[in-house]
């Protein structure tokens, strides 16, 4: 404790600085690291990328104007991400507290995820506690609370979601150096959610919309993702692949790249046991690591015809 | 009569500023951190009441700040510590503790002197505070 204040008499830290470089500050505070990542690790959602670099330099310009003793508040940072599922709304969360963490803007820069389970009670005097509990945990960092519109039901009056949402709302506006508080979930169920919770828009300051990928960007993904897990897809595979993404498409239940992920799931399932069965001597490295397109070919999705999956 | 235990008692009220970089040292030294409160100041009263559970894993000293205020809306006139457990192995003890609230008024201790047999003299301190019921000492 004594060591930051002998270094304060030794040269006065509190200085305003007469001017502030932001290319500078954008290089140093590591902004420029994240974004970078965000680039090379994110396929398509070019518009959330734009988003979150136009908050970033926000930020970055805040926190400049703040040293200089422009600005005192805390901007609010609370946010909403809307978009279908599987379209990399946790993963952009995750980003995202890592950004404000080396902005200073929150100290810790871990992310609580939670959903209206971890929230809202099951009986009287159980909710109040439960979500501060939450709220604690997610202290210093972001909290993520994804599917956020099921936490007002309307229907049921008595339900205890209101309850958690007060809580929310209050800790939300008075700590807001605290925490930064990300809702997540459907973009159509998430606008009927802001209003009838108008205490909620007004305090939610950043909306980012997410789009659907395309086809083209769900092949790419999937190469990523089997890249990350040493495996590749031969020639056929990846024109397989892409005819499966477009069926996929058409079916119920489609969850974008979380759709994906399950299938490379299960192809590798389908590749291990295929070459169990009929591998007669020792596989090499490239046998093992090579996903072929009978293994993706051999899926349901395969099977229907178009259309004919809706039904259910 | 000022009370003096747990660390840091001899120096002047600590700010909420100060308890806030103390808590957050003893969280990052991986310490559970909690609050207990008393009315009963006597130094061999050990066990205090708990508030709340003790945070486990709350990586920010915000989430122990936003309890002790709680605390002190609804117990602001009783002595207030500060617990930091150390859950691991070998220590499992309380490695820091410190007050952060006391009553307004510290009206001290009486000293009571027992004649026992022949000329012993039996030695007691009671806090004066304890002179009045539980929840109606101090204010």
């Amino acid at each position: 404790m004594s060591a930051p204040a002998f270094a304060e008499t030794e040269m006065p830290q509190n200085a305003v600085p007469a001017a502030i470089d932001l290319r500078e500050e954008f290089e140093t505070s590591g902004v420029k690291d994240v974004l970078a990542e965000l680039d090379r690790d994110l396929i398509g959602l070019a518009p959330v990328k734009r988003r979150i670099r136009e908050t970033a330099a926000l930020l970055l310009v805040e926190r400049a104007r703040r040293r200089m003793g422009l600005a005192h508040e805390t901007p609010t940072l609370h946010m909403s991400f809307t978009g279908n599922p599987g379209t990399g709304k946790t993963t952009v969360a995750l980003r995202m507290a890592d950004l404000l963490h080396r902005l200073g803007y929150i100290r810790k820069g871990h992310l609580v995820s939670v959903t209206r389970d971890d929230l809202v009670g099951q009986y009287i005097g159980h909710t109040a506690p439960k979500t501060k509990e939450i709220l604690k945990k997610a202290m210093g960092g972001v909290l993520f609370i994804d599917e956020a519109y099921y936490l007002y039901r309307p229907e049921n009056e008595r339900d205890y979601g209101q309850e958690a949402i007060e809580i929310l709302l209050q800790v939300m506006e008075n700590q807001r150096d605290d925490l930064v508080v990300v809702l997540a979930g459907y973009a159509q169920r998430m606008d009927r959610f802001f209003e009838s919770n108008p205490g909620f828009r007004s305090r939610v300051a950043h909306h980012i919309d997410f789009p659907d990928y395309s086809d083209d960007e769900l092949l790419r993904i999937a190469e990523q993702m089997l890249e990350k897990q040493n495996y590749l897809l031969d020639t056929k595979a990846t024109a397989a692949m892409a005819d499966y993404i477009a069926r996929r498409r058409a079916q119920p239940h489609f969850a974008n790249a979380r759709s994906i992920r399950n299938a490379l799931d299960r192809a590798r399932l389908r590749q291990a046991n295929r070459l169990f069965e009929s591998a007669k001597g020792p596989l090499d490295a490239k046998a093992l690591s090579t996903v072929s397109a009978e293994d993706i070919t051999a899926s349901r999705v395969f099977a229907l015809k178009p259309g004919e999956g809706e039904s259910k | 009569m000022r009370i003096t235990q747990g660390a840091f008692s001899f120096l002047p009220d600590l700010t909420d500023d100060q308890i806030r970089a103390q808590v957050q040292y003893c969280i990052d030294n991986k310490w559970a951190v909690s609050l207990e409160v008393t009315d009963d100041p006597h130094p061999r009263n050990t066990y205090w009441d708990m508030w709340g559970h003790p945070m486990f894993d709350n990586p920010d000293a915000a989430a122990l700040m936003l309890e002790l205020n709680a605390c002190r809306k609804h117990y602001g006139d009783r002595y207030i510590r500060v617990v930091a457990f150390d859950a691991s192995h070998g220590w499992e003890s309380v490695k820091l503790s410190f007050i952060v609230n006391r009553p307004v008024e510290e009206p001290g201790y009486r000293l009571e002197r027992q004649e026992a047999a022949g000329r012993t003299i039996r030695y007691t301190t009671k806090p004066y505070a304890a002179d009045k019921p539980a929840g109606s000492r101090y204010g």
